[in-house]
């Protein structure tokens, strides 16, 4: 088990490698399908320092708001990444992300971000609401609220212990793509 | 991660005990024309966006117990588990995802179908604003959040069918249907060349195997496959979600269907395509299947997939008025 703590340097993430198990800590910022359309077309300057050296999480989460104006998370999994394979790694490259968090895992495009830019995919449990909720410390701020709606908007998060497993690294390696490959070769053989 | 998780989940009386009906409520099925299903709607969708039915949690926690232990498979099925516990003791949503919301309500004659949708597109708002339900409608091109999971002109969010039965009862079923999920269910015309499957059974298996390999992990796998073979492309797929409320490890009334959905699922069990896509023995819980009637030129072969976390249930009025959940 690897502990990591954004800000993430290259050279961490550089030594990580398919299969990897890490337990995230520190800040991590929420963002979907109008985020990422959103970071490719417009490219915000605001979002630079927010980003840089940090971890994308692919999570629109179920929010209450409490009586004092803080916000905690009642439910809070991956959503399925692939949506944002068209944008990930121009905003992978734009802003120096070190990590995304998602589940089901990106295709060649991304693949290929992550070994320029020095990055990870990093996969978590999809459906584990409550259980990622758990790990979620606190609600450090959120951007666009109003114009995005609450599963997209930018939500800005402490973690602790954040359970993930490295699927895809910076040196190409994607568990994706190997199940990909021997699950298509079985189903020849089934259907034959 | 890896201590295997007992699914022990609260007592029928402790979730009783935590009801938004007052105790002893009925339901006045002497005036169905001016009944209130409100209250109880709102109740179903408590159970239901927290705590998953028995049948789909034993599937799971089989599948887990068949995966080497200390696996990444096992260790994922284990927080599932996990996950499952931690919502229901908390009544907090098994998934951030709580779905897109559809109903199926049964009904006796006399009973008011354009009321009962007010009071359920009252009770999902409802279950909404108490953060049980995540703000899942938007405007298809803006992409902006109605906030309250109706959509404001159409009414077709929540979606809500109706039927008119010969029994003195009402059932209101409803399933929460994620979108990663949604997202991979898949609808085939037969003759398929590129497949090579033909109008038969062969043919239709092909599909589900095709299908199943291109959602991989994406559907939150292990899934629930509801699938219908024939009908047109819109009556296709409502059967085939509404196969998915079946129960898991029920029989298919028509024999050969049975026997189908058994090898198929045992089969789909050997693609390796494993829990969430990470390899392993569990890549789905079930298969429902149902062959319906066609047009002669047409074939359709429609698949609804179901992630791991199908939350669904039904609430029942009996005659006197008295409400049971099953979940």
């Amino acid at each position: 088990m690897i502990r990591l703590t954004t800000p993430i340097t290259e050279e961490a993430i550089r030594q990580l490698k398919v299969g990897d198990e890490v337990l995230l800590n520190g800040n991590v910022v929420l963002s979907r399908d109008m985020g990422h359309k959103f970071m490719k077309e417009q490219k915000p300057e605001w979002l630079k320092p927010i980003l840089e050296n940090m971890v994308i999480y692919h999570c629109g989460p179920v929010v209450r708001k409490n009586a004092d104006g803080t916000w905690t998370f009642v439910a809070a999994g991956p959503t399925t990444s692939i949506r944002e394979e068209p944008y990930q790694a121009d905003v992978i490259e734009t802003y120096k992300v070190r990590g995304v968090i998602g589940k089901g895992g990106m295709g060649k495009k991304t693949s290929e971000g992550l070994q320029k830019t020095g990055a990870v995919y990093l996969h978590a449990t999809g459906g584990a609401g409550s259980l990622l909720a758990e790990r979620v410390k606190r609600v450090v701020d959120v951007k666009m609220l109003e114009e995005f709606g609450s599963p997209e908007a930018f939500w800005i998060i402490e973690v602790e212990d954040f359970p993930l497993v490295v699927t895809m690294d910076s040196h190409g390696g994607s568990l994706h793509e190997i199940v990909a490959q021997q699950s298509q070769d079985r189903a020849k053989a089934l259907m034959a | 991660m890896s201590e295997c998780v007992v699914p022990t989940l609260t007592s029928a009386e402790v979730v009783a005990s935590k009801s938004l009906l007052p105790q002893g409520w009925k339901a006045d099925m002497s005036n169905l024309a001016g009944l209130d299903l409100t209250l109880c709607a709102t109740e179903l969708l408590r159970r239901t966006t927290s705590r998953l039915p028995q049948d789909v949690i034993d599937a799971l926690v089989k599948g887990r117990d068949a995966e080497e232990p200390g696996s990444r498979a096992f260790n994922t099925l284990n927080d599932m588990v996990r996950n499952i516990i931690l919502a229901d003791g908390n009544v907090s949503p098994l998934c951030q995802d709580t779905g897109s919301i559809i109903f199926w309500v049964r009904h006796p004659f006399g009973f008011s179908q354009r009321a009962a949708r007010k009071q359920l597109r009252a009770a999902v708002m409802d279950a909404t604003k108490r953060s049980w339900l995540r703000p899942n409608c938007v405007e298809s091109l803006s992409g902006k959040n109605s906030g309250t999971n109706m959509d404001p002109f159409h009414e077709h969010h929540p979606a809500i069918h109706f039927e008119e039965w010969d029994l003195p009862h009402i059932e209101v079923s409803v399933m929460q249907k994620g979108g990663g999920s949604e997202n991979v269910g898949a609808q085939y015309r037969l003759p398929d060349a590129a497949l090579g499957a033909g109008r038969d059974i062969k043919g239709v298996r092909k599909c589900i195997i095709d299908a199943v390999v291109k959602a991989q992990g994406q559907g939150c796998s292990p899934g629930i496959l509801g699938v219908s073979i024939g009908g047109d492309r819109v009556t296709g797929w409502e059967r085939a979600k509404e196969l998915v409320l079946r129960k898991l490890g029920t029989a298919n009334p028509d024999p050969k269907m049975d026997v189908f959905e058994k090898e198929l699922t045992q089969d789909l069990n050997t693609l390796g395509i494993g829990p969430m896509g990470y390899g392993g023995a569990t890549t789905v819980l079930g298969v429902s299947a149902e062959e319906m009637y066609r047009h002669p030129a047409s074939f359709y072969v429609s698949i609804a997939y179901m992630c791991w976390s199908s939350r669904r249930g039904t609430l029942t009025l009996a005659a006197d008025g008295q409400p049971s959940y099953d979940l």
